[in-house]
């Protein structure tokens, strides 16, 4: 794989862009790998990379049902943050967030992340006094986080609706180092990354069966045959249960739900942060696009479905929240909304993890927060399956967790994975 | 509306929307209505244990789900309708809403009987 660089650039701009490669290859399954990963979504090409580039393994394979990156890795609204309080979740996401810092240079392609600071508005003192414990541990643990006052706020950002007698804005939470990414390039960069160290991605490669000798797996069968290999790692969130199920594993501490996102018209530059509005039953969350569409999300459909399709009850949620926070997107058109079918867990957090098979891995549950966190997914789960034993930052993401007491319940729902929004 | 005009504009909806934008969930009680109307409860399959049973079976019953892609039993509140509990069989891939059930019987038994 030749290396892009701004002088190759230049070259194919002279040579009308004549000399550029495909990014990955195309393979023919081989029957037998040491390693096959199921999803080639952010998590599993992620995963795929970071075993061949970490732990110098070898003879791995991504299978993806349909094309790599179409599932959730395409249907995010592309927000990377830390700002995570939960022993667990602190150190993995602030991790994850010093990974994306690097990310384009470790992967040789331009990911454009963008740390354009996500702001977290607030509405009470309350919330502010919640947010700043949670803000102080963030600082408190080696991240970044600050408290603007309103008037810092208005300077900033002043086309918010200052003037609103039911959630009055009194400030905001600050973590300056989050931001967006493009999630398109990701899934690129981690697959072309991952094909240069030798990694097999077999596109439109659906998992119809798991075999089970014992205690053991020892292949998957496939639309395009049946293919061996010593290790299994599924990381397929959204459809968890369903390959669980084939390998006859019994039920899982996750719902299937879906969650959906916008994008307006392109605007001029109006919007230079990520904005986040969430109080009572309000949910939403707001950056720009570098093509200048307004990106933005809401709420989960509030039922369990595998479709990929919204609902218009949840356009009107999101519709409401953006002109009650934006008034002047009143009149922006809608270019269109695309929905994700989630893995949403009993209490909001996910699992790295190792199951009741001795050589399958787990690597699900992601909730809202699979998108920031698939570099570290990638990291720990590659070491996970690479050394048979979770890093101490992943030691509780497993599936005990609920028998044993130590849930990481992040919002405090309880069980109930809908409202882990 | 004759049987052809709405089956002609069941099949435009389903040709122009597909299946899943808005569930119309037939109560029982109330007829037809939007979803919105509802508040989603979850898995109507689960039977919790009785009070004095182990750790584990409660375990299970909280925090494990089938989670199938297919037709599963739900329970759905009308809570901007009547109020009641409903049992709804749902396909969790096409929306396709197989049937609605009261969710108590033994309670909409006594309604009936007090009218």
């Amino acid at each position: 794989m030749s290396r892009y660089s701004a002088w190759s650039v230049f070259k194919n701009g002279l040579t009308g862009q004549k000399g550029w490669e495909r990014a990955w290859r195309d393979p023919e399954p081989k029957s037998e790998y040491d390693i096959v990963i199921v999803g080639a979504g952010l998590h599993g090409l992620a995963t795929a990379y970071y075993l061949s580039k970490n732990h110098g393994l070898k003879n791995i394979a991504v299978v993806e049902k349909g094309w790599l990156g179409g599932g959730n890795g395409g249907r995010n609204t592309t927000i990377v943050r830390s700002n995570y309080m939960m022993p667990g979740n602190r150190e993995f996401y602030e991790h994850s967030l010093t990974l994306w810092e690097e990310l384009s240079h470790e992967l040789n392609y331009n990911v454009m992340f963008s740390q354009r600071s996500h702001v977290s508005l607030l509405h009470s003192p309350a919330a502010r006094d919640a947010t700043a414990r949670r803000y102080n541990t963030m600082r408190l643990t080696g991240s970044d986080g600050e408290l603007w006052s309103l008037e810092k706020l208005k300077n900033t950002i002043p086309h918010l609706n200052y003037d609103n007698a039911r959630f009055p804005i009194i400030g905001a939470a600050v973590q300056p180092r989050a931001g967006t990414a493009r999630h398109d390039a990701v899934a690129w960069g981690y697959a072309r990354a991952a094909d240069s160290h030798g990694v097999d991605i077999l596109q439109n490669c659906e998992v119809t069966g798991v075999t089970r000798q014992g205690s053991q797996v020892s292949a998957i069968e496939t639309s395009r045959g049946t293919i061996k290999a010593k290790k299994i790692g599924f990381a397929v969130a959204g459809n968890t249960s369903r390959l669980w199920s084939m390998a006859d594993l019994g039920h899982l501490p996750i719902e299937s739900h879906k969650l959906q996102a916008f994008v307006s018209e392109p605007l001029k530059p109006l919007l230079d942060h990520v904005v986040v509005f969430g109080v009572g039953g309000a949910h939403f969350y707001i950056s720009q696009s570098d093509k200048g569409g307004m990106v933005f999300g809401g709420d989960l459909d509030w039922y369990k479905s595998y479709a990929q399709r919204g609902n218009l009850p949840i356009v009107q949620d999101v519709a409401e929240c953006a002109t009650s926070i934006m008034p002047c997107l009143g009149r922006v058109r809608m270019l269109r909304h695309w929905s994700g079918v989630m893995d949403m867990s009993m209490d909001g957090s996910p699992f790295i993890c190792k199951t009741p098979i001795d050589n399958l891995y787990l690597n699900a549950g992601w909730n809202y927060g699979g998108f920031k966190a698939s570099p570290a997914s990638g990291w720990y789960f590659a070491d996970l399956i690479a050394n048979d034993r979770p890093d101490p930052v992943i030691e509780n993401m497993h599936l005990q967790r609920f028998e044993q007491g130590i849930i990481i319940d992040e919002r405090g729902a309880g069980p109930d994975p809908k409202l882990h929004g | 509306m004759n049987g052809v005009q709405a089956l002609i504009r069941s099949y435009t909806a389903k040709f122009r929307y597909g299946n899943s934008v808005m569930l119309r969930i037939h109560c029982p009680f109330c007829g037809e209505r939007d979803h919105s109307e509802f508040s989603y409860g979850g898995d109507a399959s689960i039977e919790y244990p009785p009070l004095d049973a182990s750790a584990k079976q409660w375990h299970d019953a909280v925090f494990l789900r089938e989670n199938p892609r297919g037709v599963q039993q739900e329970t759905w509140h009308h809570v901007s309708g009547c109020r009641m509990w409903l049992i709804v069989e749902r396909d969790t891939m096409t929306h396709e809403i197989h049937s609605v059930k009261a969710a108590h019987p033994e309670l909409t038994g006594m309604l009936e009987g007090s009218t």
